[in-house]
């Protein structure tokens, strides 16, 4: 290794650090008690549901497969899914907007919307 | 010497091919889309510095073809092409200016790649926000990028002390 591989591998690092952190400040500041799951599938709107119900929904798909989609305590998370890789169903729950969750093989992303902005007391978690 | 290199070329193409299909029986899943150790470079970063880079590029395209018709479909195949070429075209260009040594070259291979399959994620979904995950996409093309440089590193050292060159 050169001392240039080690400069670079150091500034990729940082690079991406102050970015999630960044991104970090901005879903938390954009994330409020209106915020909403909203499932698309392949770049068309299919459904949003409210992050503060608990429900469980299932996403089915023309041709037979499906997800299925939890929201409980504010979290969204596909507990079951039709697809090879369960890339989908190992994701960590969501809560601020703009995470997603994606299945690929289905074509279906799962995404939190922050909502109207609240201008009285921001909701931070 | 010319067929000595032809040899060598397919070895390395089933070399390339058998580590895809190991990289997809291991059960790694961090549940991010697109994440991969990137086991496949390994060859490819030997290949980039043994043989040359029109035949590294060969063995690139060969690879992702023949991996997409046996394992997966052609979606996938779009997938990885974009990733494999991307990931091909920097490491070829980090190569060229001659800054980095085999670990940077790696490194910013693995970078690409996840870029790649993420962009064209992005563009097949139509779900700009799928850009959330590079960051964490970065991260883990960085460090297979690190151990696939290091172990290549050493392949290629090998390689050229036992006169193998062509």
């Amino acid at each position: 290794m050169k001392k240039n591989d080690i400069i670079l591998i150091i500034s990729i690092l940082v690079i991406t650090l102050v970015a999630v952190l960044g991104l970090n400040i901005w879903q938390r500041q954009n994330t409020n008690d209106s915020a909403m799951a909203v499932v698309i599938i392949d770049g068309e709107e299919y459904a949003s549901y409210s992050l503060s119900v608990n429900r469980t929904e299932t996403i089915e798909l023309p041709d037979g497969s499906y997800n299925v989609l939890k929201i409980s305590d504010g979290y969204a998370e596909v507990t079951e899914a039709s697809c090879r890789d369960q890339i989908c169903v190992n994701h960590f729950h969501i809560h601020y907007s703009g995470e997603t969750i994606v299945c690929l093989p289905n074509k279906v992303v799962v995404e939190i919307v922050g909502g109207e902005e609240d201008d009285v007391d921001g909701f931070t978690n | 010497m010319k067929s000595r290199k032809i040899a060598f070329l397919g070895l390395l193409i089933a070399l390339a091919f058998v580590l895809s299909y190991v990289e997809m029986l291991l059960p790694i899943n961090i549940g991010i889309p697109g994440a991969k150790v990137g086991l496949a470079n390994l060859v490819i970063m030997v290949a980039l510095y043994a043989i040359g880079e029109k035949n590294a590029f060969i063995l690139s395209v060969v690879r992702v073809v023949l991996v997409g018709l046996t394992f997966g479909n052609l979606a996938m195949m779009i997938y990885s092409l974009a990733g494999a070429m991307l990931s091909f075209a920097a490491m070829f260009i980090a190569k060229r200016i001659k800054l980095f040594s085999v670990t940077g070259v790696s490194v910013i291979g693995g970078v690409f790649h996840n870029l790649g399959q993420i962009i064209v994620a992005i563009i097949v979904l139509d779900t700009a926000s799928l850009i959330y995950y590079f960051p964490f996409l970065v991260v883990v093309g960085t460090v297979s990028g690190i151990v696939i440089g290091i172990i290549s590193g050493m392949i290629i050292e090998r390689f050229k002390k036992n006169n193998f060159g062509f």
